[in-house]
């Protein structure tokens, strides 16, 4: 078939134009971006990865793979299957004293990412404006702009170890306010969130009633301290709306397995767009996270030692080679400085990758604040951070040496 | 049975996994001072906790391959020694890598090593079998290792993540 060239640029063009602008005027991601560019690279050792190098414990697939066996292909319940909330009440009340009811406070979602989606959708009219400390997980953002909301950010910085602060939230409230998103242990910068540091936090929250959609993903991953889940500090039960999973704990990324509590009222509209959008979650998934909770605490400890060590090799062998980094209480990863090479994060990162060939996110992929610093995940081998860190080392002695 | 610092349990799994690690680096892998981790393997040393640093080695990748075997053998036990007599006897030939004392059908397993078929059944036959108080012998063939101390030789399980994710 013959197509005309200008006949098709039109169409094109003309598709736009029937894009909700909501959607349309999202700009592409940062972590996109750099993903076209370091996907087309040979022999790379990435440092850009969020998610753990391990496979999911053999244990947890097997039991997937055998209730498949036994024809367990089925809907669940729209909320998820029964023993799996039993299961993720009774591991939040042992883990992080928080008590939320199976029946009607848990929703089994489709990843950490479908829960964060559900409470925005459940909350959010246009106009009103959600509250993200910056640098945060990219999609926090998108996703308050997709539902009409306007995402607001709060800065955070290194002195503080990229911790929210009372005064810098109570500095951006306005009448508008309506959520908070707090992700603590934090991607990209590793910070956690203390007892002490929560209270002045829950007092803002409390005086201009706020929302918080906490997510919690990354939980399991503290390494001098117990997480402290903000549900769990006085008055802030039900005003938040608490969302994990099972990806960054028991290395089951790709199973897309999470979950968000709530208060009863609040989780009943969440399961209204829940079961009109996805109906439940996959059937083998939640099979498999219930015998991740069950039987997978010792393997999860066992990882989670492993990524201090590394940590403690990343933080280390960055001070070794020059950069400033602060140190990671959580999650895993690393947020060094990279201001004293007077480059941007954009221009490190891409020299460094096609120069050194070491994949690492620049800062500003994830809001502002973020320039000057990169992402460098350590869920990656002894062996491969160790030669990681070399040739670091090597392409900042050659960029001193150029000027 | 001597109980071991956490420390020298970390070293230990740590080594466990590359035995190839420096001092310095298990010390940042750690958190602790070098000295504590030399001081620490130097005791394990001492101990025979740690009794060599050895590589695991896919024979089958070489084509000078040898055949390795697991012999089950019935003894009768000595007067006063038990197996232990037995044992060593049979323990110090080099071609034999491994002695366990088991319960069950028989009384020791022994992993002999040769490079064929002939030189191991020589030495069942001539050496094993020909000890007074061995009352009988059954010789397994290992066709393919495919897992030993803990390090799977096939492993499928490639790192298959994307280069840069959120």
């Amino acid at each position: 078939m013959i197509v005309n060239e200008d006949t098709k640029q039109q169409q094109v063009k003309s598709m736009s134009s029937y894009l909700a602008p909501s959607v349309r005027d999202i700009p592409p991601s940062g972590i996109r971006k750099f993903f076209d560019l370091a996907s087309g690279s040979k022999d790379i050792i990435t440092l850009g990865v969020g998610e753990p190098d391990f496979t999911t414990p053999w244990h947890v697939r097997e039991a997937c793979v055998y209730s498949l066996e036994r024809g367990m292909t089925a809907y669940t319940s729209n909320a998820g299957m029964t023993e799996l909330r039993e299961a993720i009440s009774q591991y939040l009340l042992d883990s992080f004293k928080v008590a939320y009811d199976p029946k009607d406070q848990i929703i089994v979602t489709i990843g950490g990412s479908e829960a964060i989606d559900l409470a925005l959708r459940a909350l959010i009219v246009p106009g009103d404006e959600v509250l993200i400390p910056e640098p945060s997980y990219v999609p926090y953002s998108p996703i308050t702009s997709i539902g009409g909301g306007v995402p607001v950010g709060i800065e955070t910085f290194a002195k503080d170890n990229f911790k929210l602060t009372a005064e810098s939230l109570e500095a951006k409230i306005t009448p508008k306010s309506k959520v908070l998103i707090l992700c603590y242990p934090s991607n990209p910068t590793g910070a956690t969130m203390s007892y002490e540091d929560w209270l002045p936090i829950a007092k803002v929250v409390e005086k201009h009633d706020l929302i918080v959609i906490s997510d919690e993903i990354y939980a399991e991953l503290t390494y001098n301290q117990k997480h402290v889940s903000f549900s769990s500090i006085p008055g802030m039960m039900d005003r938040t709306i608490m969302v994990s999973g099972f990806s960054k704990a028991f290395a089951m990324t790709g199973w897309r397995m999470g979950y968000v509590c709530a208060h009863p009222e609040l989780i009943a509209a969440m399961l209204k767009i829940h079961q009109y959008t996805v109906m439940c979650a996959p059937v083998m998934g939640q099979v498999a996270a219930l015998e991740a909770l069950r039987n997978g605490m010792e393997e999860k400890d066992r990882m989670v030692e492993s990524y201090n060590q590394r940590r403690r090799l990343i933080v280390q062998g960055f001070h070794d080679i020059g950069l400033e980094c602060h140190e990671p209480q959580g999650a895993f990863y690393a947020f060094p400085s990279i201001g004293s090479t007077g480059l941007s994060s954009e221009e490190f990162a891409q020299r460094l990758l096609l120069e050194a060939r070491v994949a690492a996110v620049p800062g500003t992929a994830f809001g502002s604040g973020g320039e000057g610093f990169l992402r460098c995940s350590y869920a990656t081998s002894v062996a491969q951070l160790t030669e990681a860190l070399d040739r670091m080392g090597n392409f900042l002695h050659k960029l001193k040496t150029e000027s | 049975m001597k109980e071991l610092t956490e420390l020298k349990l970390k070293v230990l799994d740590l080594l466990n996994e590359d035995a190839r690690r420096s001092p310095t680096l298990l010390s940042t892998l750690l958190g602790v001072d070098v000295e504590e981790v030399k001081e620490a393997i130097a005791e394990l040393e001492a101990d025979h906790v740690i009794v060599k640093y050895a590589a695991v080695v896919n024979w089958s990748k070489i084509e000078d391959e040898t055949v390795t075997a697991l012999i089950e053998v019935q003894i009768t036990p000595e007067r006063g020694r038990g197996f232990e007599g037995i044992a060593e006897r049979i323990y110090l030939y080099p071609q034999v890598k491994s002695v366990y004392l088991m319960s069950g059908a028989y009384d020791l397993l022994v992993e002999v090593e040769g490079r064929n078929l002939r030189e191991v059944a020589n030495f069942v036959s001539e050496k094993l079998s020909t000890i007074d108080s061995v009352l009988s012998t059954k010789t397994n063939f290992i066709l393919k290792k495919y897992k030993q101390d803990g390090i799977i030789f096939e492993d499928r399980e490639e790192d298959n993540r994307l280069i840069v994710s959120p």
